[in-house]
Parts: structure tokens; C-alpha cells; sequence
């Protein structure tokens, strides 16, 4: 094909065990109890996750409760240790180095530069008693950012881009609304222009109209930014709205993937089919 | 332009224990320029090859051999997923009943971000947007709305208006004007005219072909599997 593909991120095999894991589940094939292994009771949240992000691209994720659509975006972001397999972007040096290998220096230097995460709660990603411009100016100081009068340019930005009232600037997001303080959690994440956006279950649990205002935002900093962004959502209406490709994930492991057209209308495996056929 | 070799389409459904063949060995060809007819009745598999065609069903057999502009001939059965979004983006529409919405966006939007898709500038997306939201008659007070909040005609009509305004190479159309009245059919007629007359490749299912008498080049019928070409 001449078409150069342009990758930005590359996973392969990539496993998470909680736990020492034996002989029995170290077999590829070894049959689980869900994904816990009968023998040693060894977690196995994430089993040889292989799949690509291409530039501009947003990849959907999609699973039950458990199916370790979570632990697997916590590897990406290196708030996880992953347990086998190799993690490559291209962004990141011109080398083939497997990122997960690097210093924890060179980990933090990629979360700051080149990955934003969201997290289903927000506390994970905010400081909730700072203002929400410490927030933000607190991942740009990261970024290495100086310039004060730049970094409240910066805020105010996304601030606005996000929706916040500027004179709420300087509220911290423990006195905001649910979906408030998700659109804060997108404008710090935003805020050093990461070429890739991780966003776990982010409307999860916020009203409906809510949920559409942080959807629409979503695609509109795609539509504007370019980001390429992998979202996690148990919720397969959010998944057709906004991905291009699809994975279905149960008990760790991928079970299907390709177009999301293709896993909506045609789905082959017989889970991927229940989720399906109970929406429609 | 497009060949349909020996496809067969059979569907899985795990929980009941069953599979079903919705199509078997069909054998369908298109030239460059011009406008194939399906025919059949309803559950005949019209539409299952229109969706293997644009690569949403994937058929167990067979091959769909499509002439592409950038690489040449490629099995739509065999490329990459990057590869057929790509061609869907820029080569191969698809045009149903079904308006595929997007969260709050307002229907110039959507069908100037269908020109973007292609790598059209911003100004010049913009402009043929209007153009085409014009001549479906989309009020010029729709603009700036949601498609949510539109007739089902209105709907149907923008529908066409985003898929035909990028005249694609190849354009896939499974009963789009099902429901419209005689005047927005007639818009569609006229509109699929000028497609073809600019080269575009057509295939149809239409429930009444004859409304494309003088368009439709060749008739495939899902009754015996033939096709033929009409003078
Ligand atoms: N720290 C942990 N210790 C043990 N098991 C864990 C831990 N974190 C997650 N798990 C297990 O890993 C599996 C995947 O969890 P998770 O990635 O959160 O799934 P999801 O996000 O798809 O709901 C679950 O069975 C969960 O109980
Ligand atoms: N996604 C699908 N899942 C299961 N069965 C399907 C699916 N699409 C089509 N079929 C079946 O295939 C057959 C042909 O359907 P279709 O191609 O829609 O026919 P037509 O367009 O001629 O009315 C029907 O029996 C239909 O139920
Ligand atoms: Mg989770
Ligand atoms: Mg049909
Ligand atoms: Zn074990």
C-alpha cells in the first residue's frame, strides 16, 4: 500500500496480573474463571492487548464492568505498571524503544508532553480544593512551562472552550457540578495540546444533557484540534457517535475489533451480539 | 470500476443457535460512468450487498474488487480498516433512509464537514455546502439547527445533500427516496443526472426503478441472479 501510515501509538501484547500467576495461566490459552485464574486466583485484567492509534483517529473501547477497559488506559498513562508486552509512540524520539521500558523521568516527560488523560472520576485528575486555573497552570508548570501571563492565556482558553464561566476561574472544582468538573478535567487535560487524549468513561453518571454537552465537546476538539483519542465507554450509543474503530474487550482480552459500523451491524462474537441487540 | 465476484453472506446469531445465508454467490459488475439497478423483493439481499460493498458486512466467500484513484484495484474484503476508512472518505458514499446523526451538529456543519473529510478548503467546503442545502431545499433557516429537530423529509433530503456533495466515484444508494414525496424525488433524480453526467459510478436499489428510466444503465435481479443491460 503507498499510503504511509501514520501510527501514533502502538500496543502490543500488552498484559496486566494482579497477582504471581502460575504455570497453569501462563499458558496463552489456559481457561479462566472469568478473568481469574482457577489455580492460583491470579487477576488477569488485561490479556494480549494488541492494537494501533493512527493520527486524528478515535479508537472506541468498549466492555462490561471489569472487563479491564480501565487497568488497560492506566497502562498507557503509566499510572499502571504493565506486566508483559511493549508500548511504542511514534511521537515520542525517532528510536523503536518500548516506552514502558524508560525512567520514570522519561515516562513523566511523555505524560506531560504528549498524552492528557480524563478520568471517570474527576478526582483523580484534578486537585478538587485548587482553583481551576491551578489546575491548569499546575500541568503546564509540569510541561515546563514560566510565563505566568501565558499560562493564564492558556487557562482561560480552555477554560472557555470547556464552557466555565471565567468569573468562576478561580473556584475550586470541589464546588462545582459533576459535569462541571468533568469539562474542568478536559480543559486541564487539553491544556498542553497533547497530541493524544485518553478519556475513561467520562460521562458516565452525569445527566443526559449533560452527557451531550461533554460528547459534543469531545468531538469538537477533535474536529478542531486533530486529536487522536481512545475512549472507554460501556455505552455503545456514545461509541457510535464518536469512534471511528472499535475494540470489545471481556475478561481482558479483545474479542473484536475493526470499523464500528462493522462491530455494530455485523458483530461476530456472540457478546459483542448481546451488547448490540439490547440496544437496538 | 467495481466487480462483485461469487460473494455469499451468511449471519451467525450465537444465542439462538442459528445462521442464516442472506446472500450466496452473487456475481454483479459496474463500469466507470455508469448506473446499476438491484432489484428483488423485500429480504431478497439487496441491501447486504450494497453493505459489503461499502465493507460493513463482511462476506465468507468471494471477492469485491473495487478500482480505486489513489491505489488501483484493491478486495474490499481484504484491505485494512485505515484503508477503507479512507476510501469511504474519499472515493466510495453510502446513502440510506437512516440519517446517521452526530451530537449537536448543525446541518451545514455536517455537510460541510463531509467536504473537509475530503481535503476541500474551509471557504470553498462552505460554499458548496450551501449550494447543496439550496438545492434540496433545506430553508436557509435550518442552517445553523440540529438535524434532530427536522421533518423526516428534511432529514432524508440533507441526507443526500452531505453524501452526493462530495460526488464520490462510487455512490452507493439503498432506497434513499423511499419516503419522499414526488417533488424531492425528482430533486434526487435531478441530482444522481448530475452526478453521472460527471462520472460518477452509481449502484441503486430503488422500490420504483422505472422513476430512473433513462439513468439506470444495467438491472441486476436478485430473482435470478442476472444481470441486464437495458437499451
Ligand atoms: N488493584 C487491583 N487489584 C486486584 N484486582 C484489580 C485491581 N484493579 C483492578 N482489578 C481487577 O481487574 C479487572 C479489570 O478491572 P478494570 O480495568 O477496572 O475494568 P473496567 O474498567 O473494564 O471496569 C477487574 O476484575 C478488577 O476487579
Ligand atoms: N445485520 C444482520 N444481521 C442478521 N441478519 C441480517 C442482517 N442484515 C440482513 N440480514 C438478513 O439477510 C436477509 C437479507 O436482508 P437484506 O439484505 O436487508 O434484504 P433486502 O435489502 O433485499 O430487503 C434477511 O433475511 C435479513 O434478515
Ligand atoms: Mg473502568
Ligand atoms: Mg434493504
Ligand atoms: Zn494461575
Amino acid at each position: 500500500m503507498k499510503q504511509k501510515e501514520n501510527i501514533t501509538l502502538s500496543v502490543k501484547n500488552v498484559s496486566k496480573l494482579y497477582g504471581d500467576g502460575c504455570a497453569y495461566c501462563a499458558e496463552t490459552d489456559a481457561v479462566l474463571d472469568k478473568n481469574v485464574c482457577p489455580e492460583c486466583r491470579t487477576v488477569h485484567a488485561c490479556r494480549d492487548v494488541s492494537f494501533d492509534l493512527h493520527s486524528g483517529e478515535i479508537l472506541g473501547i468498549v466492555g462490561e464492568s471489569g472487563s479491564g477497559k480501565s487497568t488497560l488506559m492506566k497502562m498507557l498513562y503509566f499510572d499502571q505498571e504493565a506486566s508483559r508486552g511493549s508500548y511504542h509512540i511514534s511521537d515520542y524520539d525517532t528510536s523503536q524503544s518500548n516506552v514502558f521500558g524508560l525512567s520514570s523521568q522519561a515516562k513523566r516527560q511523555i505524560r506531560n508532553e504528549i498524552l492528557g488523560m480524563v478520568y471517570q472520576n474527576p478526582v483523580y485528575g484534578l486537585e478538587m480544593d485548587f482553583s481551576s486555573m491551578s489546575n491548569i497552570a499546575e500541568k503546564l508548570i509540569a510541561a515546563g512551562s514560566r510565563n505566568v501571563g501565558e499560562m493564564t492565556g492558556t487557562g482561560d482558553h480552555f477554560l472557555d472552550k470547556v464552557n466555565i464561566p471565567l468569573n468562576r476561574k478561580f473556584d475550586p472544582p470541589i464546588n462545582f457540578s459533576g459535569g462541571m468538573q468533568q469539562r474542568v478535567q478536559i480543559a486541564k487535560a487539553l491544556s498542553n495540546y497533547p497530541p493524544v487524549l485518553l478519556l475513561d468513561e467520562v460521562t458516565t453518571g452525569l445527566d443526559l444533557s449533560v452527557q451531550a454537552d461533554v460528547l459534543e465537546l469531545i468531538k469538537e476538539i477533535q474536529r478542531e484540534m486533530g486529536i487522536s483519542m481512545v475512549v472507554v465507554s460501556h455505552d455503545l450509543a456514545i461509541i457510535r457517535m464518536l469512534c471511528d474503530r472499535t475494540m470489545v474487550m471481556l475478561n481482558g482480552e479483545v474479542i473484536e475489533a475493526g470499523i464500528t459500523d462493522q462491530i455494530l451491524e455485523d458483530p461476530q462474537h456472540a457478546y459483542t451480539q448481546q451488547l448490540v441487540y439490547s440496544i437496538l | 470500476m467495481l466487480s462483485v465476484e461469487n460473494i455469499t453472506k451468511s449471519f451467525t446469531i450465537h444465542h439462538l443457535d442459528q445462521t442464516r445465508k442472506a446472500i450466496g454467490e452473487i456475481n454483479l459488475h459496474v463500469n466507470k460512468g455508469e448506473f446499476l439497478g438491484i432489484v428483488g423483493r423485500s429480504g431478497s439481499g439487496k441491501s447486504t450487498i450494497l453493505k459489503s460493498i461499502y465493507g460493513t458486512y463482511m462476506p465468507e466467500e468471494g471477492a469485491i474488487m473495487y478500482h480505486s484513484k489513489e491505489n488501483g484495484p484493491v478486495n474490499i474484503l481484504e484491505i485494512n480498516d485505515y484503508e477503507l476508512i479512507r476510501l469511504r472518505k474519499t472515493e466510495i458514499g453510502y446513502v440510506s433512509q437512516f440519517l446517521k446523526v452526530m451530537p449537536r451538529t448543525t446541518s451545514l456543519e455536517l455537510v460541510t464537514e463531509s467536504l473537509l473529510e475530503m481535503g476541500e478548503s474551509k471557504e470553498h467546503a462552505l460554499e458548496k455546502a450551501k449550494d447543496a442545502l439550496r438545492h434540496y431545499d433545506i430553508p436557509e433557516s435550518l442552517w445553523d439547527n440540529y438535524p434532530n429537530t427536522f421533518s423526516g423529509g428534511e432529514k432524508l433530503r440533507l441526507n443526500i445533500a452531505r453524501a452526493t456533495v462530495k460526488a464520490p466515484r462510487l455512490l452507493l444508494l439503498d432506497e434513499p427516496t423511499a419516503s419522499l414525496d414526488n417533488d424531492s424525488k425528482l430533486k434526487v433524480r435531478e441530482a444522481i443526472a448530475r452526478l453521472k453526467a460527471d462520472g460518477t459510478t452509481l449502484i441503486g436499489i430503488f422500490h420504483d426503478l422505472e422513476f430512473m428510466d433513462g439513468l439506470c444503465d444495467s438491472v441486476f435481479d436478485m430473482s435470478d441472479k442476472a444481470l441486464r443491460y437495458v437499451q
